[in-house]
């Protein structure tokens, strides 16, 4: 066989082709399938000989019929930020607990979490509600409560075990995502916060085309600064510009760790393309502050503990407080006032 | 299959991103061709390809030739100093500019995973390594598929699973573990990876993200553990700007001295910096965690031979 590597199908395309009602197949997608749900199932050069063709150019073309139900199911939802970054590890589920947090020292505010990291799912062991599931009432799934102000919705609560694996492709993972929108009884909420997994796939194509017809007010980035993150960070921002997200804003994680014991600090990531800094003015987006590495950041969230009432003292709480709310400024909000 | 001529394949897994797949991947693939092995690198990270960065090939692109591509060569075998042949593929190459975003959905995935496994002419070589994205999806089920229905019996070594110590990132990679465990793809070891940060100013050892969690996960599931890796922001700096590691006057390891290692290379006297990818395996001689993977190499050598 020769090798090709065909023009990849333009992004926009990709992008613009809301989900719909999977077609159920009869045989595994062929290569270069154009994708059972996209406009052209059925009709493209691919599909000729696919025992799949005649279910797949009759499968609903158009709007999705459940994107009504979802904005009628968010529709008390004020504020709705994705936390992002190309790359995995970089600190997107710390990041999002810490936000909530501190959104939610606000008794008056009520804040949300959706984990659609399906296959690794972080945030409940990070909120300390890992052994929790969920309720389902005719109404709806209610969300997972932390504290009174604070709801989270993730796979883990739905796992039989807590270590179990979660073998799905893609369109199992979209599916999931979509009933996590549209069960799920969100109610009046000031903030929802999407967590994603790693990538620019299914999970971020799903999630965007999905909430686009009830608002998302934005993204926030998230990156350490050496150039290997940088590079990945980079293909999201890409992808957020084309999908029409606004970034909100970049914020670069374990920027520096102070030695507990000289309080020497060490670049142990270190910036040599200029960190989060350079790439936020490279790529015209607001810059939201350095974060530094902070060992406590790390055990708060092992133990299902908030660094942010535990630490107040600390450089990274100053710094992460700053960062909170230059984002809140980005999205009209006020937070955490100073005393 | 252009696998046939493959003796080992050897995959890079994962649950949880950023616990260094990539960069482990990189350190057993200098080890093991410093070893005298040669070895490829498959990276099937399409959505955030890493190797060629670690490479620091960002610039090469792979060339087609008569019924394949042509991996790109990160240094050639160098008999005389006991050096194998270190190859490399990935998405990374075949993208048009680097910040350019690769939106695909899974079936996408799914066929290029099956293009890389058969169309890419490694001939004849001793181990090839798998790089992954974290995760069990898309990617891992069609690699899983696709070599446990192609490869030899024995061929597919096994798995080598990277975490790092905290208990965030083991809750997610023994989802990972699992997975294994469900499509029979056998555990050569866990490494544990950022344990401990020591502090070049005062040589104190913090551990940043906890300790010990790689080895208790591995004991649990009854797999071999296969060390534990520092944190060397050397290491970090080699690949970032190719600069040879340097350490403090002292800095003993395992009975080496790693201070004298610059004078050990090439004889200049302060790091030099060079990007050629070429030295890349000879300045990793002088990097601390060098003599942790000989012996993690050694022992995955012993494991799956």
């Amino acid at each position: 066989m020769s090798p090709s590597l065909e023009e990849p199908e333009p992004v926009q395309d990709v992008i613009d082709n809301p989900l719909k009602a999977r077609p159920q197949l009869v045989a595994p997608e062929p290569e270069h399938c154009p994708g059972p749900e996209s406009e052209k199932a059925g009709q493209a050069d691919s599909c000729a000989g696919c025992p799949n063709q005649a279910i797949c150019a009759s499968a609903p073309k158009g709007p999705d019929p459940d994107l009504p139900l979802i904005a009628a199911r968010l529709a008390g939802v004020q504020h709705k930020v994705l936390v992002l970054s190309g790359k995995g590890g970089v600190g997107k589920s710390t990041f999002t607990t810490l936000l909530a947090h501190a959104f939610a020292t606000d008794e008056s505010r009520t804040v949300g979490i959706m984990d659609t990291d399906i296959c690794g799912p972080s945030i409940p062991k990070m909120m300390g509600v890992e052994d929790e599931t969920i309720h389902i009432s005719n109404s709806g799934w209610s969300p997972v409560w932390v504290t009174d102000n604070l709801g989270v919705m993730s796979i883990q609560f739905m796992l039989p075990n807590r270590d179990d694996a979660v073998i799905w492709r893609g369109p199992k993972k979209n599916g999931l995502i979509k009933k996590f929108l549209k069960e799920v009884e969100w109610g009046d909420m000031d903030f929802l916060l999407v967590d994603t997994p790693p990538g620019t796939s299914d999970e971020h194509l799903s999630v965007n085309s999905l909430l686009k017809g009830s608002g998302i007010d934005g993204a926030i980035m998230v990156t350490t600064p050496q150039e290997v993150s940088l590079l990945d960070v980079r293909k999201e921002i890409d992808f957020c510009r084309k999908a029409g997200i606004k970034v909100l804003g970049l914020v670069e994680n374990m920027s520096g760790f102070v030695c507990p014991k000289c309080t020497h600090e060490s670049q142990i990531f270190r910036a040599t393309t200029g960190g989060g800094a350079a790439l936020a003015k490279e790529m015209g987006i607001p810059f939201l502050g350095e974060v530094p590495l902070d060992p406590r950041i790390g055990m708060a969230c092992d133990y299902g503990e908030s660094f942010f009432d535990h630490y107040p003292d600390s450089p990274a709480y100053k710094a992460l407080r700053r960062v909170v709310k230059g984002l809140a400024k980005q999205i009209g909000e006020e937070v955490l006032p100073d005393d | 299959m252009s696998l046939a001529r493959i003796k080992h394949i050897v995959l890079v897994l994962s649950g949880k991103g950023g616990v260094g797949k990539s960069s482990i991947t990189t350190q057993l693939a200098l080890s093991l061709s410093l070893s005298g092995h040669s070895v490829g690198v498959l990276d099937v990270d399409l959505t955030g390809p890493s190797m060629p960065r670690m490479f620091n090939i960002e610039d090469a692109k792979v060339t087609q030739a008569p019924g394949g591509w042509l991996p790109v060569p990160v240094h050639v075998a160098n008999p005389e100093k006991g050096v194998g042949e270190l190859r490399c593929m990935s998405l990374g190459f075949l993208l048009r500019g680097r910040g350019d975003a690769v939106v695909w959905r899974g079936p996408k995935k799914t066929a290029m995973i099956r293009q890389f496994l058969s169309d890419v002419l490694w001939g004849e070589m001793d181990y090839l390594l798998i790089d992954t994205p974290p995760g069990t999806s898309d990617e891992h089920i069609s690699l899983a598929e696709t070599l446990l229905k192609e490869a030899k019996p024995g061929q597919l070594a096994g798995a080598v699973i990277v975490t790092t110590p905290q208990a965030v990132a083991t809750a997610d990679v023994k989802k990972e573990l699992n997975f294994c465990v469900k499509t029979r793809i056998p555990v050569i070891g866990v490494i544990e990876n950022m344990a401990g940060f020591v502090c070049p100013n005062c040589a104190e050892c913090t551990d940043i993200f906890g300790k010990g969690g790689g080895q208790v996960m591995a004991k649990d599931f009854d797999v071999p553990f296969l060390g534990r890796i520092p944190i060397d922001p050397q290491f970090v700096m080699l690949i970032e700007t190719g600069r040879r590691p340097e350490y403090p006057q002292g800095t003993v390891i395992n009975g080496e001295d790693f201070s004298k290692a610059l004078q050990k290379g090439s004889g200049s006297s302060t790091g030099e910096v060079t990007k050629e990818a070429s030295l890349l395996a000879e300045k990793y001689r002088g990097c601390s965690l060098e003599p942790i993977f000989r012996e993690i190499t050694q022992d995955i050598v012993t494991a799956v031979e």
